[in-house]
């Protein structure tokens, strides 16, 4: 049987790498949920904003009863993935890629990858740097996959700056983070379909940081920042962000952001980057638990 | 409130920034190659006087010989900044659906000719394509493929904002204003 040897059976694999990607493009996580919920609570009612959210929330539901896509735009394709002994990097790439090949087929994804030379269109997701793996080895048993689909608009709306920032008088301190981050909402209003969510990465390097940034949005919004420093700075930029009154998609309006998750990396003296990874509200993310017999044991981000 | 075709010069000057408007007709959609099309000089398929255009690349499919709209969110409008305006006022199109609002120059010219911004909810992919009741016609799809081709859309009841009407008014403009000025304080 093809797969056997890898100690993974190759065809069970695809079918739940294909699971995952259309649950993710159909279904928002329960936590972006909630948070969703929590600014329709917070808007006036009648307004503009509120109205707004009332749309996001009717879209979720109906994109989950006819699973199918939350939004046309279905990104790039961000792949983790913790492998185990049993599951080889080539094995999963080939099942991944299969997955894809399928969901675009069916739907579940745009085909949404561009040569940048050429211009053409690959019309199956697959392409030079797409989709983008970050592969770890691990002891552990279980292979654990969790993967992001970030739209355009969004991906437009991230920023990195480089400080000192003379033009929002930000230095190298974490008071020159927040001024960052306080403008990259500015800048990003009425471009990433807002309410966003802000992943954040304070220093390493121009590469580094962004994915850092990105990579960090696989926190649940709810879950607490371990660095007091760190959680304390997230509060703030929420309660000082939605203080903007930039609202859901620029109306106006007390949700301008649905979370902010921040890490942080060593720097070389020299330089001190912020990266902000800006995320819109169709925040799809999903992930899975799976055995080397091919059970999926837990879906992540579904509690 | 309601909106139903035709779409006349009157109907439109009625209307104000933070109206939540329902629009049932026919709508074109047309992105970034349409706009370039026209601004060149070619000639459109459809008339386009007192007509609405969605920017919008839908995904359509043909299910037992019919198209059918699987999605069909707005996309971002500031691109078309430049043709716009120009193009409303030579056609005669009375307003656009898109979203993330449009500049000063199109503004200026929805006051002219009479023509306002919708903003449809960004995202909204499913709730929208539901309104989209009938393809009604594709032109231009073998220029520029599907997703930037005209499509022939009668919608009911399609959900948008006004915000940015035919009196000089916009509300990305209020927004931007006010959230520069509380974020200039929080700076101190
Ligand atoms: S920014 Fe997000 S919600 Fe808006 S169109 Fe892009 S992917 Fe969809």
């Amino acid at each position: 049987m093809p797969g056997k040897k890898s100690g993974v059976d190759a065809r069970v694999l695809q079918e739940n790498l294909l699971e995952l990607i259309r649950r993710t493009s159909t279904q928002l996580p329960s936590d972006v949920v909630r948070a969703v919920h929590q600014g329709l609570r917070r808007e006036k009612k009648g307004s503009t904003g509120r109205y707004a959210l009332e749309v996001i929330r009717d879209n979720i539901i109906m994109a989950k009863d006819k699973s199918q896509p939350l939004c046309q735009d279905t990104g790039v394709i961000i792949c983790y993935a913790d492998l185990p002994d049993w599951c080889p990097e080539s094995t999963f790439r080939k099942a991944f890629e299969k997955a894809v090949i399928k969901a675009t087929k069916v739907g579940y994804l745009r085909q949404n990858s561009v040569d940048s030379i050429t211009g053409i269109n690959s019309g199956n997701n697959l392409g030079p740097g797409g989709p983008s793996y970050h592969f770890h080895p691990i002891k552990g048993k279980s292979l654990k996959v969790r993967m992001m689909l970030k739209g355009g608009g969004c991906e437009n709306s991230s920023i990195q700056y480089s400080l000192p920032d003379n033009r929002i008088g930000a230095g190298r301190d974490l008071e020159g983070v927040r001024r960052c981050l306080l403008d990259a909402l500015i800048q990003a209003q009425g471009k990433g379909c807002g309410p966003g969510i802000l992943g954040v990465c304070v220093g390493g390097d121009r590469g580094s940081g962004y994915i850092a940034a990105k990579e960090t949005l696989f926190r649940e919004l709810d879950e607490k920042n371990e660095n007091p420093t760190l959680a304390r700075l997230e509060n703030r930029i929420m309660k000082e962000g939605n203080g903007l009154n930039i609202g859901p998609m620029g109306f106006g309006g007390a949700t301008t952001l649905l979370g902010v998750k921040i890490t942080h990396r060593n720097r070389v003296p020299a330089s001190f980057f912020v990266s902000v990874a800006y995320m819109c509200w169709a925040f799809r993310r999903n992930g899975f638990m799976m055995s080397g017999s091919g059970r999926i044991s837990r879906w992540l981000y579904e509690s | 409130m309601l909106l139903e075709a035709p779409f006349t010069e009157k109907k439109i000057r009625a209307l104000r920034v933070g109206d939540r408007v329902e629009i049932t007709g026919l709508i074109y959609t047309g992105r970034d190659a349409v706009h370039k099309y026209l601004h060149d000089g070619g000639k459109p398929p459809v008339d386009l006087t007192d007509s609405i255009i969605y920017h919008c690349g839908p995904v359509v499919v043909k299910e037992k010989g019919k198209w059918v709209v699987k999605a069909a969110g707005p996309t971002t409008s500031i691109r078309e900044e430049p043709y716009q305006g120009p193009l409303m006022e030579q056609f005669g199109i009375r307003a656009v659906i898109g979203k993330g609002g449009m500049g000063p120059k199109t503004l200026k010219y929805c006051k002219k000719v009479g023509a306002v911004y919708f903003h449809a909810i960004g995202g909204a992919a499913q709730v929208l394509a539901e309104r989209v009741v009938e393809v009604e016609g594709v032109h231009l799809a073998e220029k520029f493929g599907a997703p930037e081709a005209i499509w022939e859309f009668r919608v009911e009841k399609f959900p948008v904002v006004v915000t940015m009407d035919s009196h000089g008014k916009s509300l990305h403009e209020q927004v931007l204003k006010d959230s520069t000025r509380r974020f200039e304080k929080l700076l101190g």
